[in-house]
């Protein structure tokens, strides 16, 4: 196994988010998602759709990089004027994402951290769809560097929604709020802990739980039956290959390490 | 039309929509032609690229609405952020899916539209966003997304007549044809203009984004959307961006660039980057 990569592991673990999806729309965004997406629908759950990252359906996932324009084959048709009526607000739709900080609840940020509304310390991109996506559809993250700085006690800006009671208004139809899976560079998380805490479900090879809390800026759940994050197969492996030819996702985790960590 | 005719018809204070989305099918030239203007106290609404980025540097902005401010493979845009962190920009933070729910209300001319986005996040309490209840038995909470009424909406198009007949083509159309019904006067740049498109291009009327009711000018403008990207005539051009972005750092000053993104006219601003050719050789993006 020392020749398979930590981030090979990482997608076929992202890949496990999408298993038995059925027909809804699987939208990873960052190199290791959209691995993990394609990965899903050519293995274990080929009745997922996925766009080409632009606007059209594809039933074989785009592959990562630089290609022929027209190398794409549109089965269907998700432009982004229509992604609200078809995909986001009638919850078809599955997203993993990278947002710059998670909290205890499950709430994400990517607007802006420090300083105020109206005069943040450090702009990003802003909400994006994030408000929308959490109050709709299943969402799934994953973190290429597992540290206090990216899971932090509360977020600065709450740019989607998570399990925090502080924060449901009376009346409000919090019914779609779904958060499935968080998978880092340590671990496999979910929110299976009590009052959907954030729980380890499973250690990649060489970690540890204490490791993970470490890293880690509120406390954990553990789950009863702690797992090791299982190895890609080969037919995996070349998978990803094939959906990666120009190994664009060697420079996801830092220094693309293999998939066993070494003894400290 | 000409550009300046319809920068002319603008005025301090006014709120603007502007089409496209990110770096993609932006109204530059016009954009650029406010930047030549004396044009000030904008409220901006858009799904924000460069254009936010420019208006926001050179001074230009009061207020923004907005979901993101975005050049894709530069995910965040310096002048956008530069304003931001200056603490000089009036804002309203919205999801992306909210905004043109915003749109929409103002096309029909309603007060809001409800929707469940914004609950349980910190948008409806920064941008002091009311809740209304459902009248029927299920009672449900809702956000009354406030209607985005524009006094007018800036939109760039592939072709149009001279009444207005648009057509619209690329991969995606994005809002544009919410921005154009949202507003009350909506300004057309297009890549060819033609005289009577019933003589010219009849086939592709189905094309015709917004009915030619939603347009009060038009001006053809040719690589009016660069460096953003224009299907099928052209992409993005990322080395502008780039550029543009790195001016950002250094020198930092909009003042001591702004006549290289700009320029005294649209005429030498084409020709400081290369001409149409140079232009038409941008190849489309690839995701």
């Amino acid at each position: 196994m020392s020749d398979i990569s930590l981030v090979d592991l990482c997608v076929v673990a992202c890949s496990e988010a999408f298993r038995d999806n059925g027909e809804i729309v699987a939208t990873g965004v960052g190199p290791v998602p959209r691995l993990a997406a394609g990965l899903a629908k050519l293995t274990h759950t080929p009745e997922l759709m996925m766009t080409d990252g632009e606007a059209y359906l594809v039933e074989q996932p785009v592959p990562l990089g630089p290609r022929a324009y027209d190398a794409r084959k549109p089965a269907g048709y998700l432009p982004f004027s229509r992604f609200f009526d078809s995909a986001v607000w009638s919850g078809r739709r599955h997203a993993m994402v990278t947002p710059t900080q998670l909290d205890r609840f499950g709430q994400i940020n990517l607007s802006y951290m420090g300083g105020s509304y109206d005069k943040p310390k450090t702009q990003m991109l802003g909400v994006r769809g994030f408000p929308g996506n959490t109050i709709y559809h299943p969402n799934s993250f994953f973190f290429p560097a597992h540290g206090p700085r990216v899971f932090v006690p509360q977020v600065d800006m709450i740019s989607g929604v998570g399990y925090n009671p502080a924060k449901r208004i009376a009346g409000g139809n919090f019914s779609g709020v779904d958060l499935r899976r968080i998978v880092t560079n340590l671990c496999v998380m979910d929110f299976g802990g009590p009052d959907h805490r954030i729980r380890v479900i499973s250690l990649h090879p060489g970690v540890t739980f204490e490791d993970v809390q470490a890293a880690t800026g509120f406390e954990l759940c553990r789950a009863d039956e702690l797992a090791e994050t299982r190895l890609p197969t080969a037919e995996e492996l070349a998978v990803i290959a094939s959906l990666d030819p120009h190994n664009i996702r060697a420079s996801v985790i830092k220094d693309n390490p293999p998939a066993k960590r070494a003894a400290a | 039309m000409s550009a300046a005719e319809i920068v002319a018809q603008l005025s301090d204070g006014m709120t603007i929509g502007i089409g496209g989305w990110g770096p993609r099918r932006k109204p530059m030239a016009l954009v650029r032609e406010i930047l030549r203007s004396d044009l000030k106290d904008l409220t901006v609404v858009a799904y924000g690229g460069a254009d936010v980025g420019m208006l926001c540097a050179a001074g230009k902005v009061k207020k923004l609405v907005f979901a993101f401010v975005s050049l894709d493979a530069i995910p965040l845009e310096p002048w956008f952020r530069k304003a931001r962190e200056s603490g000089v920009l009036e804002v309203l933070e919205l999801d992306e899916g909210m905004f043109q729910w915003g749109l929409k209300a103002a096309a029909f001319g309603l007060p809001f539209l409800p929707t469940r986005v914004g609950l349980g996040t910190d948008l409806a309490e920064l941008g002091r966003l009311k809740t209304v209840q459902s009248p029927y038995a299920d009672g449900e909470t809702l956000i009354a997304m406030p209607a985005l009424k524009l006094d007018a909406a800036l939109i760039h198009v592939n072709r149009s007549d001279w009444r207005g007949n648009v057509q619209v083509f690329g991969p995606d159309v994005y809002y544009d044809e919410w921005f154009a019904k949202a507003a009350a006067r909506t300004y057309v740049s297009c890549e060819e203009l033609v005289d009577r498109m019933e003589d010219h291009y009849p086939e592709s009327a189905q094309a015709n984004l917004f009915e030619r009711c939603f347009v009060s000018g038009v001006v053809e403008m040719p690589c009016g959307a660069h460096p953003s990207s224009m299907p099928p005539h052209y992409g993005w051009d990322m080395k502008a961006f780039k550029a543009y972005a790195d001016a950002a750092r250094d020198p930092g000053e909009w003042g001591a660039v702004a006549d290289r993104f700009v320029a005294a006219s649209e005429a030498a601003y084409l020709q400081s980057i290369g001409g149409k050719e140079a232009v038409a050789a941008l190849a489309l993006p690839i995701f």
